[in-house]
């Protein structure tokens, strides 16, 4: 199976989202931070085409940038900032929470480095004409549906989100 | 024309995953930390992904699981920053300290 795209653009993209994602951590602005991860979660929309995962990239750029980040933007106008450029940006115990990352990236390292060699080679074939009827198949398919129980229960679990986030932001119940 | 190995897909989703846990341990605003464990979620996404290409589609449909997770928590969430806010007047998390004492 030909690749759809060169490696140019696997490091144009990853770049990107690094980058992006640096600048929304580093911003003291949240307006800036949801600006950035906007165009973080759009390269990762392009790395998930990439990966033969064109349905999921829709779903990155529809729920992630289109909803979630929307609704963000909305809570940000709700909250004021405007002490914000005063007062600090890091909360008391930064420094061990920057080694307590430094020490989980040291594991992640140490995982990949000796995990690297159990990888297959080869890719299996993903075709992705009908990517979106072969996740169908396995969701509600009638001897193929293995995650329909699970679907149900993420459904229930979106009733409750919405739910409970009515109760929270109501002022009184 | 040579396929990006997996590895590479799998470092850079620990390299956003990282970034995100910088964002959620270090900065104060609830905002930003939300946005950071979109970030951390979305990196696993990256992950399950990856792995897709290897071993079969299931890990798409994990990872459309995952995207709702996500979905829900942001609702959530900012469900309780707006009931925060309405208390404190302030957003930030570490003026948030009843419970440790």
């Amino acid at each position: 199976m030909t690749p759809v795209a060169t490696p140019f653009f696997f490091y144009l993209l990853s770049g990107v989202a690094l980058l992006s994602a640096i600048v929304m951590v580093t911003k003291i602005n949240p307006v800036h931070s949801a600006l950035a991860l906007i165009v973080t979660l759009l390269a990762c929309a392009g790395l998930y085409m990439m990966l033969y995962a064109p349905f999921m990239a829709g779903v990155q750029i529809v729920l992630y940038a289109g909803g979630i980040l929307v609704m963000f933007l909305f809570v940000m106008m709700l909250v004021n900032i405007e002490h914000l450029y005063v007062e600090r940006m890091m909360n008391k115990q930064w420094i061990v929470g920057l080694a307590a990352t430094f020490g989980l990236a040291i594991l992640m390292l140490g995982a990949l480095a000796h995990g690297a060699r159990t990888l297959p080679q080869h890719v299996i074939d993903l075709p992705e004409q009908n990517n979106v009827q072969q996740i169908g198949q396995l969701l509600y398919g009638r001897e193929t549906g293995y995650y329909m129980f699970p679907f149900e229960i993420a459904s229930i679990l979106l009733l409750v989100a919405v739910v409970g986030g009515v109760v929270m932001a109501k002022r009184r119940v | 024309m040579l396929e990006i190995g997996t590895l590479h897909y799998v470092v850079v989703g620990a390299l956003l995953f990282l970034i995100g846990m910088v964002g959620v341990v270090t900065r104060r605003n609830v905002v930003i930390i939300f946005m950071s464990i979109e970030l951390m979620l979305s990196a696993v996404n990256l992950n399950l992904l990856a792995f897709s290409r290897l071993y079969g589609l299931h890990g798409q449909v994990f990872a459309l699981f995952i995207a709702a997770d996500a979905a829900a928590e942001a609702a959530v969430g900012l469900g309780i920053l707006i009931a925060f806010f309405r208390n404190r007047a302030t957003v930030n998390m570490d003026e948030v300290d009843l419970l440790k004492w």
